[in-house]
């Protein structure tokens, strides 16, 4: 068996009669930081909403460590084990940094919903337990000092930063991250490119979506280049950059 | 001298009448803004859960002599089953949720539910006792009915509960999260439909808890779900939309208003007051007076 943990197989969603991603095969290698880039309007973040549950394909398959995600809702996917960030920041704004890790972290606490809202909070730990491992997740990414600030308030950089560590907080096998550099400075940039590679030491394997060049090239193992909804090329940074229809794409033939 | 005496006796009666009323708005609205932080739509059938548990808790009471400890528990179970119902048989499975669609069926199910209770419990107005006795107590020279003292602790407990449900528990938490951006909670694994039919759970346990303690007062009918939902509503508006606490400030604050245009004007005019309040509302400031126009741009209406 391949040591993939996300296969795409001929995967296509219509709108309409607009077609967004079309009989596209990609494997993710478990493990790994893969990229996805290609123009604006290629599909990328189509087929991140496919893997999440928020858009069924119209035909394929999506297979997560071998489980077929067709018709399964965000929340299960969640519970699987696939995070997400999103293109632009998606926090609770009203909710405190912590609380926003939190909603995240209730996944993986063992009560149940309906046996956490029956009894009364101070006959039980859960809600502890959560704040705790919400503090550490806090402390990972440096945001401690932000924890019971108005997650709404905070600078972009730390949105991001913040929005990420929820996604890690469900503890995800696979984490999309979709334009995670887009509108940080120089300096975030950066920090951001480590983070990501930290999250990779983590075993979790990272799907980027990314238009820095330079981040992807510094930080992937593998790209996928997409076009109109295909994929047009695959391989490591360097034989991207040499190979000729990506070249065609990115400038215009 | 006397006659300052009395004026203030008067405006302290009408006061006490008026947060009383009020504190049932606020209950109403309370429940109007839990589904709407949900689903973003205006549950007409508000109304009617507050009907239905005031006319269980007088079945209970009155015809089966239950304890008004265990009718109160039993009647909020039963009404939040009707709400349970009520998502899962009509809110949940219509394919294409739009705001207008689901405010329609709302409308269908509070009509149903009207009916069925004017089956069940017939067209009269029912009467049901004091949680403990009617004898009157003296405040500063005005009177007020333990009944009334009832209310207002129960509207205190709700609010603190409320409070607490949605600040410390991790399901309240959830569901907070799923109001404000419904996306973002999906993939941290909340599971949305489940957090709606908990908000239609919660709205109807509100529902009915004002439903129980008011109707010794007011005497329950099948009908008055409408006119109790409307003022509501009113509270809901003037608080500013999906704000809970607001609505508690502005049903106490209605139902004064109510009292007072009641007392000093006539009292024909009690039910035009709450509305004129509302359509001014609505005219003026839509997001309510304690609500953010910011917030307000954000919704769907």
């Amino acid at each position: 068996m391949s040591n993939s943990i996300l296969e795409l197989q001929l995967l296509r969603k219509n709108f309409g009669g607009v077609v967004a991603v079309s009989d596209l095969s990609l494997d993710i290698e478990k493990g790994s930081i893969t990229s996805l880039i290609g123009p604006n309007g290629a599909g990328k973040t189509t087929i991140f909403n496919l893997v999440t549950g928020f858009l069924h394909p119209s035909s394929g398959h999506i297979r997560f460590a071998g489980r077929v995600l067709n018709k399964i809702k965000p929340h299960t996917i969640a519970a699987i084990g696939i995070g997400r960030t999103f293109q632009n920041v998606q926090i609770f704004p009203k909710m405190s940094v912590i609380e926003n890790i939190m909603v995240g972290r209730h996944l993986r606490s063992r009560a149940g919903i309906f046996y956490s809202s029956i009894l009364p909070p101070f006959l039980r730990n859960e809600e502890k337990l959560i704040r705790a491992a919400a503090e550490k997740q806090l402390t990972f990414l440096e945001l401690e000092q932000y924890a019971h600030v108005p997650a709404g308030g905070l600078p972009l950089g730390n949105q991001r930063m913040l929005e990420i560590a929820r996604a890690l907080a469900i503890e995800p096998k696979l984490l999309l991250l979709d334009e995670p550099a887009s509108g940080l400075n120089a300096r975030e940039t950066i920090a951001m490119g480590e983070l990501i590679e930290k999250i990779k030491q983590m075993n979790i394997t990272v799907l980027l979506v990314e238009h820095d060049m330079e981040l992807v090239m510094d930080i992937s193992d593998h790209v996928a280049v997409i076009n109109f909804g295909r994929l047009i090329a695959e391989g490591s940074p360097a034989e991207i950059q040499e190979n000729d229809d990506v070249i065609a794409a990115y400038l215009g033939e | 001298m006397n006659h300052t005496d009395g004026t203030f006796i008067d405006v302290l009666q009408f006061l006490i009448l008026g947060i009383q009323r009020g504190s049932i708005y606020a209950m109403v609205a309370m429940g109007f803004n839990m589904i709407y932080n949900a689903t973003g739509i205006i549950n007409f059938a508000q109304g009617e859960f507050v009907v239905l548990g005031g006319l269980m808790m007088v079945t209970l009471t009155m015809a089966f002599n239950l304890s008004i400890v265990f009718s109160f528990i039993l009647t909020v179970l039963f009404v939040i089953v009707v709400g349970i119902l009520m998502e899962r048989l009509t809110i949940n499975p219509v394919k294409h949720p739009t705001v207008l669609r689901l405010i329609i069926i709302t409308i269908a199910v509070s009509i149903i539910i009207k009916g069925v209770a004017m089956c069940f419990w017939g067209k009269g107005s029912h009467y049901m006792r004091h949680f403990s006795g009617t004898a009157p107590l003296e405040f500063f020279g005005a009177t007020i009915l333990p009944q009334t003292l009832w209310i207002f602790a129960i509207l205190f407990f709700v609010v603190i509960a409320y409070i607490i449900f949605f600040n410390y528990t991790m399901t309240g938490k959830c569901m907070r999260a799923c109001a404000i951006n419904r996306d973002a909670a999906r993939l941290a694994g909340i599971n949305d439909r489940k957090m709606v039919m908990l908000s239609f759970a919660l709205s109807a346990g509100i529902g009915a808890i004002a439903g129980i303690i008011i109707t010794p007062i007011i005497q329950m009918d099948y009908a008055r779900g409408a006119m109790l939902g409307l003022k509501g509503f009113g509270a809901a508006v003037l608080g500013g939309l999906g704000n809970s606490m607001g609505a508690v400030v502005a049903g106490v604050l209605l139902g004064v208003l109510e009292a007072l245009g009641a007392g000093y004007i006539s009292s024909h005019y009690m039910d035009a007051i709450a509305l004129v309040i509302l359509l001014f509302v609505l005219f003026i400031r839509p997001s309510g007076i304690l609500g953010s126009s910011e917030a307000m741009r954000l919704k769907e209406f």
